[in-house]
């Protein structure tokens, strides 16, 4: 069902509408959230391995869920309240609602803390003003986390979450990028001028926003390990198709070795830092550990497939050469590989 | 080692930084989107000479150095690695007739390739037949004075524009690599079909060609070399050929980091300019030093092709192999350095990074390097 539609998706750079409404259909979007709420109410496990079936397939449409059912969905999850829970959580579960999270912005990356959106309290609603960049589901989503600056603190404590549903007056998409690969997964800008937002739509208190985001870019990382195992098993399945129908040599022989004890080694990581989280066990190090390993996996699998498969697998349309522009995203996204191992390391040296 | 370029490669180097700063540079995006050849730009080469930099002035060119050659291709790669192969293929295609040729075919061949009047280009890989070239289909029937050619080649860069093609093909059907000749093509008297262009990962604007010969004729007089010789002629071409796609990745990597380094010099996080963290000055160091490295064996690569040295199909497989190979990792730490934004088409390096990874695969993959670096260690 998904799979045949990943070249074509990549292709003509097009949103993978009924792929999507599959995963709906089989519950996906619902993963995380409890079933009194619709969903499936399975564990990080179960999510990292859904995402990396997924991914399999096609990367484009993993993102896409990952993204919904991650930090689109675990903030109101994990910081929403009852009300909050029961109004938007049923419909991010069935896939009515596509969810998408808005922290980056032009100037603030890594350091997200230096966020400059703006949300100034007006009576019964906030109004919200800025430019967030780099968004995926963008167009696409029902429901953005976008966080603002309530101040007084101009950095990580005067930051506060909102949802803000799409078709809010004074938001809009600004540019959706070209990018290198994951085509079918819209990213671009969303403009905020004069939104108003009702104050029941602030996710957790004032000032507590950045606790939200850094909670949910934990888990994250764990969707995101998902879609670099997927992309890289994809990979080396169809490295090794191509040796046994073309015949190999053992310099290639050698390779695949490599690249398939990277991926095993990389899912035992990814599926720790699953099941210490779904114990509720601490487990940002492993998440940012898991997210580098895999996602470097990914980046060095799919390089190394498409030397395998050689010029036919640089022809536009291969999978060879699409998992390898896929997999780089990955490297970047929900915290670059340099700020995981800032984070490995602040957590290694300066914690314990 | 400081390269002791001449006083006349370094005029020649400098002319075509100045050209490709102004004239190609500019280009690079949009001929990478559009996946258009850059006719313009080949005009541009062969007005201001740089065609001519492959030949010897007695055949109508202006160097002939394989360095002069690696230090145009370089410049070019930094800004454009598709408008980098309208000289690499230059010297790609003409090679055979160089290496091989009579004093007679170098004299008639030679001087509209050096003027760049015609484009050259080179058939060799077949569908059935890439690092194995010895299981090449393609046949060449001898009939009184002239050859009958018949078979599909695969993979020509350039095929689809070039007016002389070298093709390899089997005169002898009973032998392997022992009955490949090789034969100069001209598409006025022996035109062939372009069957297909590939779309592909990078170098879009570098049309890849599928060739069908159909009872193409072409007379003795445009066989390079005994017939049987093809083979040995292959090799010695891709010797010859390699540092010139080092010198591609070279550039290509060169061109990357360029951007890189300027970008996390201006790029703010944390208050200060992303160049201050020492993870991302780790990354910095180990990427100019492996640039640097590949630089001095692609240019000692590139002077072992000009003096004949005798290890130089060993080196020049290692030139090849490690700045492609370099190029690969350097331009996807690139990407890296400029996050989120180097991933978007709207900033070069993504499209360098796609550039770089058929420095590994082409006019012989990396593992086939690997292999002749082997053989000649074990020999």
């Amino acid at each position: 069902m998904i799979r045949p539609l990943a070249a074509e998706v990549d292709r003509d750079h097009r949103f993978p509408e009924e792929a999507v409404r599959s995963a709906a259909a089989s519950g996906l979007m619902g993963v995380l959230i409890p079933r009194e709420y619709g969903g499936a109410g399975l564990d990080a496990l179960a999510f990292a391995i859904c995402i990396e079936e997924l991914a399999q397939a096609c990367a484009s449409t993993a993102v896409i869920v990952d993204v919904h059912t991650s930090v689109g969905t675990e903030p109101i999850l994990l910081f929403g309240d009852e009300e909050q829970k029961k109004r938007w959580l049923p419909q991010l579960a069935s896939g009515e609602l596509l969810g998408a999270f808005a922290l980056t912005e032009p100037a603030s990356g890594s350091d997200a803390a230096s966020l400059k959106t703006t949300a100034r309290r007006d009576g019964n609603s906030y109004v919200l003003n800025g430019t967030k960049v780099f968004i995926t589901n963008i167009g696409h989503a029902g429901l953005y986390v976008v966080f603002a600056r309530t101040g007084p603190d101009e950095r990580a404590a005067g930051v506060t979450a909102f949802l803000v549903p799409a078709g809010t007056a004074g938001l809009r998409v600004g540019q959706v990028f070209d990018k290198m690969g994951l085509n079918g997964s819209p990213t671009g800008e969303l403009v905020l001028e004069d939104v108003g937002v009702p104050v029941a739509n602030r996710l957790g208190a004032e000032g507590k926003g950045f606790v939200v985001a850094m909670r949910a870019l934990d888990s994250g990382r764990i969707g995101i390990s998902g879609q670099g195992l997927g992309i890289a098993q994809a990979a080396v399945d169809e490295a090794r198709a191509l040796m046994r129908e073309r015949g190999h040599e053992q310099g290639d022989d050698f390779t695949l070795a490599d690249m398939a004890t990277r991926v095993e080694s990389a899912r035992l990581l990814a599926y720790q830092a699953a099941w210490l989280c779904s114990r509720s066990r601490p487990f940002t190090r492993e998440a940012s550990m898991a997210k580098l390993h895999c996602t470097d996996t990914a980046m060095q699998v799919t390089i190394d497939a498409l030397q395998i498969a050689g010029e036919e697998g640089a022809r536009a349309g291969s999978p060879f050469e699409r998992h390898m522009r896929d997999a780089k995203a990955l490297q970047i996204y929900e915290g670059s590989n340099q700020v995981q191992r800032f984070v490995i390391a602040r957590e290694l040296v300066n914690i314990g | 080692m400081d390269f002791d370029f001449s006083a006349e490669q370094v005029a020649i180097r400098d002319t075509i930084r100045e050209l490709v700063q102004d004239r190609v540079a500019p280009r690079a995006a949009e001929i990478d989107q559009t996946g258009e050849y850059p006719k313009d730009i080949e005009r541009l080469f062969a007005d201001n000479g740089i065609l001519g930099i492959p030949f010897p002035e007695e055949y109508g060119g202006i160097s002939g150095s394989s360095v002069t050659i690696c230090m145009g291709i370089e410049e070019i790669a930094k800004a454009c690695a598709s408008s980098s192969l309208i000289l690499a293929v230059q010297a790609l295609g003409s090679y055979p007739i160089l290496v091989a040729g009579s004093e007679e075919q170098k004299k008639r061949l030679c001087p509209p390739l050096a003027a760049g009047d015609k484009v050259a280009a080179y058939a060799l890989s077949e569908p059935g037949s890439g690092s194995d070239a010895a299981a090449m289909k393609t046949r060449a029937t001898k009939h009184g004075s002239e050859y009958v050619l018949n078979g599909t080649k695969q993979f020509i860069t350039h095929g689809s524009i070039a007016g002389t093609l070298v093709v390899f093909a089997q005169t002898d059907a009973k032998e392997d690599h022992r009955g490949i000749s090789a034969f100069v093509l001209e598409r006025e008297t022996s035109p062939w079909k372009v069957e297909k262009l590939e779309h592909k990962l990078g170098i879009r604007g570098s049309p890849t060609a599928q060739i069908v010969l159909e009872d193409v004729k072409v007379p003795a007089a445009n066989r390079l070399g005994e017939e049987g010789a093809g083979f040995k002629i292959a090799l010695a071409v891709l010797d010859r050929s390699r540092p010139g796609i080092g010198a591609q990745a070279l550039g290509i990597a060169e061109g990357a980091f360029a951007y890189a380094l300027n970008y996390v010099k201006e790029r703010q996080q944390f208050g200060q300019a992303i160049a201050s963290f020492q993870g991302i000055q780790f990354m910095l160091a180990d990427i100019a030093t492996q640039i640097e490295a590949s630089r001095h064996l692609v240019y000692q690569a590139a002077t072992k092709v000009d003096s004949k040295a005798p290890d130089l199909t060993k080196v020049a497989a290692m030139a090849k192999l490690f700045a492609s190979d370099m190029a690969m990792t350097v331009t996807t730490d690139c990407v890296q350095l400029l996050g989120g934004y180097g991933y978007i088409s709207d900033y070069p390096v993504e499209r360098m990074m796609r550039d770089a990874k058929i420095t590994q695969i082409y006019e012989g993959t990396n593992q086939i390097q690997r292999v002749v670096i082997a053989r000649a260690l074990l020999r």
